[in-house]
């Protein structure tokens, strides 16, 4: 299953060279033509059915995850390290990492809680007192196998269970699963499709993607958190696992554009497509800057909800990710048949 | 080991001329490197099987399978505790314990919570912050995954930031809905962490359960050895349960063997950085041998001299009351029985990147074999106090 074989795939923020290449591998299998740029995003086209011409339509999906960065190598062996994006911080102490280009097994351990004293036990961990240990014995042996700089990203073994699909790194692998899952399809429109890097750094990417593109309309497809958890409001729970594609109002680097977010509510209700609105407005995604490239861009996002992203293990349902696909689809079409304008 | 009561403190690492140990790059693999790399395969099938305290049949089937081509018998006792016995040369020589503990911590479901959330308690002693995150099984009418959750950080509210959330505050997420949940799980099921078993640099290994699994492949290892050696002393080898939850097995497998002398055979805490030195041992530079008021002084100067004579690469660890082993319970048992202690360091006791030292574990084995072949009447006698 794609979203599971991209999940397992070490890929954090400016390394995502792995992600790229297992991309372009199923590209070219398929004969779909694709180019990459100089910071690393990928680009494909679906010619689609018709011929016309003209600004379209851009579907792009991010491939970085959040990880961490070794930041030096103690003389003891330990490697010390720095956050790449929003790792949630209190799931780092108990788990599994590969470390560099030769994905190295190394762990995130911590005192054990018989050395600690109470008051350590009640403050939560701060990252800098953490380190990897990959089994070394000192710095030179160490550096026989990494090295500073390098990145780390979760060891965590992709698994599903029903129609869920557990893993790392969902946020976003689905979103690229869905990108590539709408490259292997016909449709009646042209459209191009990006694998963005660099997202959880600061939406990095995007914005010189948009501007090669040049796209009229753009759909981000995401992977969004859901918080539908006990002691938690209903209203503060962001996305329901299970209910649908999130279609979001704004975030902090987007609003919808409105005639984009009608028109995906129009099609999920000729389709019969679940969905649900997003109902949080924090954080930010490739919208924000695809929306402002060039002279303008009608964007708008659509997530697939996941419980626990940026930690060792994340999941959500395969029935949300299919009917985002089922819904970007339909819009597709809708904006081949109807035209889109602001 | 189990809570923060009577633990060891401290070693040093006494320098000793470490047996020279294969590399582990070698082409063919020689015999020695065989015998190794089948220790490797035992540790990693028992850590990869879940027997958390009170529930070890499922780890104890495995152990089972894995000692009797070595054994004469093997049964259980009333608790479940696993005991094999391996004849000696002479009836009448001294019958010896070797304990190391199977069970692990874990959790227990409390109350099935609207929405299809799991709560949950621990048995056994875990600092809460290594929780969330953490993949589980959990063991209901059948086996379900889950995941520890936690609310995403935009929802911890201003007042709760910068603490640390509590066990109750925590859940397992199995992404069930409720409905289905309920009719698989009810409250007092069992839940286990999931790890892999992690292959790490030369010959470290991490994964759960560590503690004390790494103390039965001590076992493994010494029955192994045993195998091969004369020894006239009787040999029971004793997987127990319940320690982490307060040396409960220990009990009253001592008072049913009534053995002469008992070795409990467990982890220690390994070097990280930050710790003080007293308080951990090195990993990869020998079992710890532990003196202090829970061990007769003979046997502590008994293992250190077979460690010393057979060229066992060891540390010397030292406690200052009861330890958090098996020792503790064995050595009050009946009308007190000598006790010593044996320890593989240990990283990171209690989360599931346990990590130790494959050397250390053989190391550990054959220097419990040797110090069983060494088990005679001459030594007995001087376990007497004058």
């Amino acid at each position: 299953m794609l979203i599971k074989e991209l999940s397992q795939i070490p890929g954090v923020s400016g390394d995502e060279a792995k992600v790229r290449s297992f991309i372009k591998e199923k590209l070219a299998a398929w004969g779909i033509e694709h180019y990459t740029d100089s910071m690393g995003n990928l680009y494909a086209y679906n010619e689609g059915r018709s011929k016309k011409e003209g600004r379209g339509l851009m579907l792009s999906a991010h491939m970085d995850e959040v990880g961490l960065m070794v930041s030096s190598i103690e003389k003891s062996g330990q490697l010390r390290f720095y956050k790449v994006g929003g790792v949630f911080e209190n799931t780092l102490v108990s788990s599994a990492v590969k470390v560099g280009p030769r994905d190295v097994d190394g762990v995130i351990g911590y005192k054990a809680v018989h050395l600690q004293k109470k008051e350590e036990r009640e403050k939560p961990h701060q990252v800098d007192k953490l380190y990897i240990d990959i089994g070394a014995r000192n710095r030179e042996d160490a550096e026989k196998v990494v090295s500073a700089g390098d990145y780390v990203s979760f060891a965590t073994k992709a698994r599903s269970s029903g129609d869920l699909i557990f893993g790392k790194a969902l946020d976003n692998r689905a979103g690229c699963a869905a990108l590539l899952e709408l490259l292997g399809r016909k449709h009646p429109a042209p459209f191009c499709a990006v694998f963005t890097v660099q997202e959880e750094v600061g939406l990095r990417g995007a914005g010189v993607a948009a501007y090669r593109v040049n796209p009229r309309i753009a759909l981000v497809i995401e992977t969004t958190t859901a918080a539908d958890l006990p002691d938690v409001d209903e209203h503060e729970q962001a996305t329901i696992v299970g209910s649908g594609p999130a279609l979001t109002l704004r975030d902090d680097s987007v609003i919808t554009h409105r005639r984009v977010l009608e028109r995906l509510l129009e099609v999920a209700e000729e389709e019969k497509i679940p969905c649900q609105f997003r109902r949080f407005t924090g954080s930010f995604t490739d919208a924000g800057v695809v929306s402002l490239s060039r002279s303008g861009v009608l964007t708008a996002v659509v997530s697939t909800p996941c419980r626990y992203i940026h930690s060792p293990v994340s999941f959500l349902n395969a029935a949300d990710w299919s009917h985002l696909v089922e819904l970007v689809s339909a819009f597709i079409s809708s904006v081949d048949t109807k035209g889109l304008e602001p | 080991m189990p809570g923060a009561a009577g633990r060891r403190a401290g070693c040093r690492a006494i320098p000793v001329k470490a047996l020279k140990l294969e590399e582990e790059h070698s082409v063919s693999v020689n015999p020695r490197e065989a015998f190794i790399l089948e220790l490797q395969d035992f540790l990693m099938e028992i850590t990869q099987k879940d027997g958390v305290c009170g529930y070890e049949s499922g780890i104890a089937a495995v152990i089972e399978s894995a000692f009797s081509p070595f054994v004469d018998s093997a049964r259980k006792d009333n608790l479940g505790n696993l005991i094999f016995f391996k004849r000696g040369k002479r009836e009448d020589a001294p019958r010896v314990l070797l304990a190391a503990h199977m069970d692990e911590i874990g959790l227990i479901i409390t109350r099935v919570e609207e929405g299809g959330f799991l709560r949950f308690t621990s048995l056994g002693g875990f600092d809460v912050r290594v929780l969330p995150g953490q993949e589980v099984t959990v063991y209901g009418s059948e086996t379900v995954h889950g995941v520890v959750g936690f609310k995403p950080p935009h929802l911890i509210r201003e007042e709760k930031k910068g603490k640390v959330v509590k066990m109750e505050e925590l859940f397992i997420d199995t992404g069930l809905p409720e409905k289905e949940l309920r009719d698989v799980v009810l409250p007092g099921a069992i839940a286990a962490l999931k790890r892999d078993f992690i292959t790490l640099q030369h010959r470290c290994r991490a994964g759960k359960a560590m503690d004390d699994r790494a103390g039965v492949a001590v076992l493994w290892q010494c029955i192994r050895e045993l195998h091969n050696i004369h020894h006239e002393a009787n040999v029971y080898l004793v997987a127990t349960v319940q320690e982490e939850v307060g040396v409960r097995g220990a009990v009253v497998a001592a008072f049913g063997l009534s053995p002469d002398v008992g070795i409990a055979v467990d982890v220690c805490h390994g070097d990280i950085p930050g710790a003080q030195e007293h308080e951990v041992s090195s990993l990869g530079k020998g079992p710890a041998i532990t003196s202090g008021p829970n061990i007769h002084p003979r046997i502590a100067e008994r293992l250190l001299a077979t460690a010393s004579d057979y060229n066992l690469p060891y540390q010397k660890d030292f406690s200052p009351g009861p330890t958090g082993t098996d020792a503790r319970a064995i050595q009050v048992s009946l009308e007190g029985i000598p006790t010593g202690l044996l320890s593989v360091p240990l990283r990171y006791m209690h989360t599931t990147v346990e990590l130790v030292d494959m050397d250390d574990i053989k190391a550990a084995g054959r220097l419990l074999a040797y110090f069983v072949t060494g088990l005679d009447s001459d030594f007995m006698e001087t376990l007497k106090c004058s």
